[in-house]
């Protein structure tokens, strides 16, 4: 693999971490105020 | 999905016109994002969120926004599994060529487990945040398109898109569904009228896209029947499709503003589909198929407007600006 395939393996490699890491984020956040709002009709 | 350094296929690089070497790299997460068919989920986000707004009753911000969020990914799967399915179909067709399947930009075994990991996701969300009744519904829709539609019905029958559109009209049932937890005339309602307006809405577009059906042997209305039996079904369709949308103010579900909005845009829609019925005008002859092109644009519009006119006749009323409808509280 020369040195910019590398790179650009890395870039691709770590932007859809990136994206995977802020899903990840995102639901846990959004478990957290839907067990609010369910236990808040309860 | 893999994050496989196997994700797309060789891309050679070139140094002097000679391949140097072959480079196996991972997917952009924007292929798979280009995969869940955005456009196409602008549409259902709509619908999904009007049929959420409009249903009697409340929900919580959180869950109704969990609910849309479970329609646009269980949309988004299955519109990844009909990619996956119609990969070489897809390959054939100028307009979806470069799409990223064909395209060699993903692999169809990490389309094939995005789409399912997206369809089992928002199954798992929409039951645990707000019911199984709007979740088992869901499950519906997604096998409706991905595999009733699309591995079944669209190979094998010019009446493809009519059984079909039953897919896209599931959206405003699950969020109506999802604040009701029951299913009532009026959703059912709301699915007929989205299912009778697909045939001519896509047969619109299928007219001047002929060509490239033609092409991958999908047996489309106008590919098998010929433009004259289309036309006669665009305008068999259309006329049928108005009572289906003026029905939620007929059965008292809706006030005057969504009853005198829908009589406008079925009025509309009839004045265009008449043009289009009458031509003979054909695909490759020259013709550009002005009027066509101009149904299936107004088309979109009509749904967009439809809805808005059913969420803005339900805020109106509750806020005690207008009437209810006739049978209000009812069964509705």
């Amino acid at each position: 693999m020369t040195p910019e395939e590398e790179a650009e393996f890395k870039r691709r490699q770590r932007s859809r971490n990136l994206v995977l890491a802020g899903t990840l984020i995102f639901f846990v956040v959004l478990f957290y105020f839907i067990t609010i709002a369910r236990l808040g009709a309860q | 999905m893999s994050v496989s350094p196997s994700s797309t296929p060789d891309r050679a690089l070139l140094q002097g016109g000679e391949p140097v070497r072959a480079t196996r790299l991972p997917a952009e997460w924007r292929d798979f994002f280009a995969l869940t068919k955005p456009r196409v989920m602008t549409l259902v986000i709509f619908t999904a969120i009007c049929g959420l707004l409009a249903a009697p009753g409340a929900i919580h911000p959180v869950l109704g926004f969990t609910a849309v969020l479970a329609i646009a990914m269980g949309a988004g799967g299955s519109a990844v599994l009909n990619q996956w399915w119609e990969a070489d179909i897809d390959a054939g067709m100028k307009r979806t060529a470069n799409r990223p399947l064909p395209g060699g930009r993903v692999t169809r075994e990490d389309a094939r487990d995005f789409g399912l990991f997206l369809s089992g996701v928002s199954l798992v969300l929409m039951g645990l945040a707000v019911g199984w009744l709007a979740s088992a519904l869901l499950l519906a829709a997604i096998i409706y398109y991905a595999v009733i539609y699309t591995m079944w019905l669209k190979p094998r029958t010019p009446q493809n898109i009519v059984i079909g559109g039953g897919a896209g009209a599931f959206p405003p049932l699950i969020g109506w569904v999802a604040v009701t937890g029951e299913v009532t005339a009026m959703p059912i309602v709301l699915f007929a009228i989205i299912f009778m307006w697909t045939p001519p809405h896509f047969w619109a577009l299928a007219l001047f896209v002929k060509t490239d059906y033609a092409k991958v042997g999908i047996p489309m209305l106008p590919v098998v029947a010929g433009e004259r039996t289309t036309r006669n079904h665009i305008w068999v369709y259309t006329l049928l499709l108005a009572p289906f949308t003026i029905a939620p103010w007929v059965i008292g579900g809706t006030s005057w503003i969504y009853g005198t909005t829908a009589v406008a845009l079925s009025a509309l829609f009839v004045a265009l589909a008449l043009p289009v019925a009458r031509r003979n005008a054909v695909m490759g002859e020259g013709d550009p198929m002005a009027e066509e092109i101009r149904l299936f644009k107004f088309s979109i519009i009509y749904l967009f407007v439809l809805f808005a006119a059913l969420v803005a006749d339900r805020v109106l009323e509750a806020q005690g600006l207008i009437g209810p409808g006739l049978l209000a509280g009812g069964v509705i």
